[in-house]
């Protein structure tokens, strides 16, 4: 019985013996008195809160805040002007130097506060959350709000260790948050926790939607008498108290949970300021179900996976792959679920599925089920209808779709699943990857081999294996490809709220190399300049450029010491597209790749005067400088050589019987533009590390000095590099890091150089949300260990995927 | 199965009962053998029944009044007597104090147990105590509660418990068969049992505490239903783990997966530990949830217990006074 409309007439004429005879569930509702009173007490009028006082918006403008299950109005909240946006980043800016004299105890002491807060009002924020949201009280009363309060208890914990464990890293200021509305509360705490943990301030914007929950958090905040200013609520529009926040100068990290346009849009205000930027966005996240999985309980993982929260998940499962062999029977069980699934009022406590969040997002909604149904697919809802006194959605899934299908392309949002069988496993894999989008996945299999076999082929930041949408402190959430970048949860989501300390020491000037002041006659001997033809290195081969000119390169004596290859667009695609097909390194163990680093290392060592004499050839140096940048540079290989095997994953530990594999993975095809000030020793810092990490690379080599790259190739080929592992690219270098940063099959660029090229790659790569690490016009000094070499360039060099594999027979 | 079995299976078919009774089938061990059942993913949906679905006022009630009539009233003692076992029976017919009954307006409902489980010493004893009632006796059987005498012996346990009355016969499975994966040997085990029942209904008890994993569980259930069992069963109340939720969500997967094999609707007692009036309208919830309303009735649910009525008829006095109830207020079993 679905129609709670229709029950609750019922109540008054059914009597027990009726109910015995039929066994339909009756109302059970939870009591709003609490919440009720809670509004009362407030006038249902609430205001901002900054620098912990509760203040009225300057331009005195309130917005509505309805109940999407009646429809009703619950409370006016406070619209942020640009003012009060202002007042609060100033009031962030503010607290910071005291809330980071505090130390790290002193801040877990203020998070545990919070999280036993929460866990003593948890029922309130539970029935206020469903109110907001239309989610069932069953979801946020057990798993929205223990979560949050687990997130404020695990991040107590990583306060108390920060000062430790991360010496040499402090936090980067005041950090502006801007929450979805899905989950108000819980994804407000994936944000707030470690922020504060780790020493920031913080703006934060909750959805325009869904602010309650993070007004009765203001208040909690004042209860425990966190300082004042440390977290600052304006509540608002996106589009304009968002892009308030998102602009304000004094903002340090942004970080967004929302559509992938949004992130786009804010991507692309932010780009070249050298904020930070964390973006957690869209999925169309595929659940593959196996011929030998147990099918019933596959199903309930469907449950959970696309009819939790109504389908408005980010990491919903929406794409169903079942194989073939198992396919018609696994439809049939999920329509026999769907129909028991219960949809109604979000407060029942016997309710699966409450309602959406609004009118628009339930007409977007059924704008996609039209399409679907155009388009030729099958649809299936429940025989019973919802409720019609809220935004109700029931259930639904798609058969008869194919992979061109709008509504598997797009992320829906809502109770919508469209299913599609697959033959082999490849193909489930290829399929799984065939979208723009890599949140998550679930992967329904008894047999461990094929799970931890499919798992890390999937390009996706999690992947459940039997199981979909658990969530943990202690593990990282987040994706790959268009659903963005930057982990919450776990140590790799402390990292984005981080800086290394050394950073306040870079420049902004490139490092000046000495230059050899006595004319000297070594250039004679030297390598003859002129004879050698210029070309590039694309997958294992000497390649000439696409458009056959040459580039003539100069030391700064104005002296011709060789020819390059010009380098252009279709040469970027070309060393892309070999980049893509070597394989081999992508797969290599952490112990082969180490054997060809050190090889590497090794033949550099065997044409050390060589090297030496073309960096003075072509940088005017002197020979004691040019002897230190090879050296260097061959210890620098020895480095990465020696992490390939060790800078590994690891098992978090989350409260459930499994284990959580963090696993280290490179980030895919990458695109590095080389610092222009050392020919050598600023190839290898940057593209070593890259792949070392099993990355696949483009390098565009200083523009002034590209000769040493050209000489490297040779290094290369003898050396046992895979085809297509590093390929280099001479030419005009921001020509060619735009064509990088606008190639949508790039995943990844670092860039070193001009300010202005930061912000026009930032702004491109925010196409295909490709990873960026840029210097924004800052200089560090090559030779300084330091600022040049060490994890930080692994870790930029990998994603952190978490795979939940939970075990028990 | 032989075609004269068959045969015979099909003669013995229950007249009364409005369902048709499972005659089995044969044994198909390669479906036995790939019945998948994931540990962590089936706790992990047994977790969240009883959190999805509340049931209250009366709705309660009335599923409380249903769990009632599920109920197998059941003493295993070594130290049963025919008093108590006669004391047992008067509780059966009838479980709910009148006035309740008619204070929560379901008199005509005519509520009363599901069956009397008793030693096959006290069959005459209840069938006699039961006489007029329409409640069924059953008696544990073959050499419960560890099933490890001998078959001959076992086989006429069966048969004396139903030549003295018994119209129900809970037996159990020997578990190192399922220990040791001798399939065939359980279905030729149950199929006897079942041909020795005659037209009294076969419960297997699976003994489910002791048969290590899920998996087990799952194949132990499919067979037993295949060789003719009218009712799985989990335990016998005397292992160490007795009827959970996770047990019992794999059992019913396996009688729907039956069901939808071969039409047969098969039962399910849960037993062991249910106490609490509580714990009852989980159980009632997983059925609905699992199987549907088809399997909310005595014929295909009970519920093998000693102690919940008590709880039961506490929670529904509290369901029409509003006051919590005190069990010396309760006419005891």
């Amino acid at each position: 019985m679905l129609f709670i409309g229709i029950q609750l007439v019922k109540v008054c004429i059914m009597e027990i013996k009726e109910i015995f005879e039929k066994m339909e569930y009756g109302p059970a509702p939870e009591s709003k008195e609490l919440a009720n009173k809670w509004f009362d007490s407030h006038d249902r009028q609430f205001n901002l809160y900054i620098d912990g006082k509760w203040v009225i918006p300057k331009d005195e403008k309130y917005f509505e805040t309805i109940n999407p299950s009646n429809k009703e109005v619950m409370a006016k909240i406070a619209e942020a002007g640009k003012e009060d946006v202002n007042a609060a980043v100033t009031a962030a800016k503010t607290a910071l130097p005291h809330w980071i004299a505090l130390g790290g105890h002193g801040r877990a002491r203020y998070l545990y506060a919070i999280s036993r807060q929460i866990q003593k009002n948890s029922r309130l924020f539970a029935v206020l959350e469903s109110m907001d949201n239309g989610k069932p009280i069953r979801e946020s009363r057990d798993i929205d709000i223990p979560l949050v309060a687990r997130h404020f208890l695990a991040h107590a914990g990583w306060a108390q260790l920060i000062d430790d464990q991360l010496s040499e890293y402090e936090p980067l200021g005041v950090v502006g948050a801007i929450i979805p509305w899905n989950f108000p509360l819980l994804i407000f705490a994936w944000k707030v926790a470690p922020a504060l943990a780790a020493g920031n301030t913080v703006v934060i914007k909750p959805a325009k939607l869904t602010s309650i929950t993070a007004i009765l958090f203001a208040e909690i905040c004042e209860t425990i008498g966190l300082p004042p200013g440390v977290f600052n609520l304006t509540t608002g529009s996106g589009s304009k108290t968002g892009s308030y926040i998102a602009d304000h100068p004094d903002v340090a990290k942004i970080t967004f949970t929302g559509s992938t346009e949004v992130g786009r849009i804010l991507r692309r205000q932010i780009a070249g300021s050298g904020k930070k930027i964390t973006l957690e966005l869209g999925g169309k996240s595929p659940v593959i179900i196996f011929e030998d999985a147990d099918l019933d309980s596959s199903i309930e993982g469907i449950v959970d996976a696309i009819w939790f929260n109504q389908g408005q998940v980010c990491c919903a499962g929406s794409r169903l792959l079942v194989q073939e062999s198992v396919a018609d029977k696994v439809i049939e069980k999920i329509k026999a679920r769907i129909d028991t699934l219960r949809v109604g009022d979000p407060l029942d406590k016997a309710i699966d599925i409450g309602a959406v969040v609004d009118k628009q997002q339930w007409e977007t909604i059924d704008r996609y089920v039209k399409i679907g149904e155009e388009e030729g697919g099958i649809k299936w809802q429940p025989s019973s209808k919802c409720p019609s006194d809220g935004y109700y959605y029931p259930p639904t899934l798609f058969t008869n779709v194919s992979s061109t299908s709008t509504i598997v392309i797009e992320e829906i949002f809502g109770p919508v699943l469209t299913a599609m069988s697959f033959r082999t496993p490849a193909e489930a894999v290829e399929l799984a990857n065939n979208s723009r989008y890599g949140l998550a996945s679930s992967v329904w299999t008894e047999n461990i081999n094929l799970a931890l076999d499919i798992a890390p082929k999937i390009k996706a930041g999690v992947v459940w294996i039997n199981c979909h949408n658990l969530f943990d402190a202690a593990a990282g959430f987040g994706g790959y490809k268009e659903s963005g970048f930057g982990r919450e949860g776990g140590i790799e989501g402390i990292w984005d709220f981080l800086r290394p300390k050394w950073e306040a020491e870079f420049t902004n000037e490139p490092q000046k190399i000495p230059l050899n002041e006595v004319e000297d006659d070594q250039t004679d001997v030297s390598i003859p300049s002129i004879d050698k033809t210029a070309k590039m290195y694309i997958g294992g081969k000497q390649v000439r450029p696409d458009q056959g000119y040459s580039l003539t390169i100069s030391n700064p004596q104005g002296k011709v010491v060789g020819e390059v290859g010009f380098g252009n667009r279709k040469d970027i695609r070309n060393a892309v597209e070999a980049a893509h097909k070597d394989k081999k390194w992508l797969f290599m163990k952490g112990h082969n790749r180490a054997q060809v680093i050190y090889y590497i290392a090794e033949n550099i060592i065997y044409r050390a005067d060589e090297f030496i004499q073309r960096i003075i050839d072509v940088t005017g140096c002197t020979k004691e400088f040019a002897k230190k940048e090879v050296n260097l540079s061959i210890k620098r290989i020895y480095y990465y050589a020696a992490m390939a095997d060790k800078y590994d994953g690891g098992v978090h530990n989350t409260p459930f019987r499994n284990v959580t594999l963090a696993m280290k993975e490179p980030i895919g095809v990458m695109g590095i533009c080389c610092p222009e000030e050392y020919p050598l020793l600023g190839f290898v810092s940057t593209v070593i590390p890259a792949i070392t990490m099993g990355n696949r690379v483009i390098v565009i080599p200083s523009e002034k000095y590209p000769l040493l790259a050209t000489d490297f190739y040779q290094v290369l080929e003898t050396s046992d590099v895979p085809d297509g592992t590093i390929n280099i690219v001479t030419g005009k270098r921001d020509e060619l890091a735009k064509v990088l940063a606008n190639h949508d099959d790039v995943d990844c660029i670092w860039y070193w150089g001009s300010k202005e090229m930061c912000k026009t790659i930032e702004y491109d790569a925010a196409e295909n949300m490709k990873r960026t690490w840029l210097n924004y016009g800052k200089y560090r000094d090559w030779m300084k260990a330091k600022h040049s070499k060490g994890e930080e360039f692994l870790r930029k060099a990998t994603e952190i995927k978490n795979i939940w594999v939970p075990y028990g027979e | 199965m032989t075609a004269q079995k068959k045969t015979d299976l099909l003669e013995e078919r229950s007249e009364t009962s409005q369902l048709s009774r499972n005659r089995g089938m044969p044994l198909e061990l390669d479906w036995i053998k790939g019945i998948q059942a994931n540990k962590s993913a089936i706790e992990w949906r047994a977790s969240t029944i009883g959190k999805r679905r509340s049931i209250k006022k009366k709705w309660q009630a009335a599923w409380l009044l249903k769990a009632v009539t599920c109920i197998d009233l059941t003493t295993l003692s070594g130290d049963d007597t025919p008093g108590r076992v006669k004391r047992l029976c008067a509780k059966a017919i009838q479980p709910i104090r009148q006035d309740l009954l008619e204070d929560l307006g379901v008199k005509d409902l005519e509520i009363k147990v599901g069956a009397v489980c008793v030693y096959h010493n006290f069959v005459k004893t209840a069938v006699k105590a039961l006489k007029g009632s329409e409640i069924p006796v059953a008696a544990v059987s073959t050499g419960f509660p560890a099933g490890q005498t001998p078959f001959e012996q076992r086989i006429d346990e069966i048969k004396a418990s139903v030549r003295a009355g018994a119209s129900e016969i809970d037996i159990v499975i020997d578990r190192n068969l399922v220990l040791s994966s001798k399939w065939e040997q359980l279905y030729s085990e149950v199929s006897a049992f079942r041909e020795a029942c005659g037209a009294a209904h076969l419960k297997t008890i699976l003994g489910t505490g002791d048969l290590a994993t899920l998996r087990n569980v799952a194949k132990a259930s499919l067979i037993c239903q295949a060789a003719g069992a009218d009712f799985i069963k989990t335990s016998t109340g005397k292992e160490g783990i007795n009827a959970t939720i996770p047990v019992s969500l794999v059992m019913l997967r396996a009688i729907r997966d039956y069901h939808e094999k071969t039409g047969y609707m098969v039962g399910f007692k849960p037993a062991g530990g249910i106490r609490t009036a509580k714990q009852s309208l989980v159980w009632l919830a997983l059925m609905k949830e699992e199987l549907g309303n088809n399997w909310l009735k005595p014929e295909l649910f009970r519920f093998g217990v000693s102690s919940l009525l008590a709880d039961i008829e506490r929670q529904l006095e509290h369901n029409l006074t509003g006051r919590y109830s005190a069990f010396y207020r309760h006419p005891i079993s």
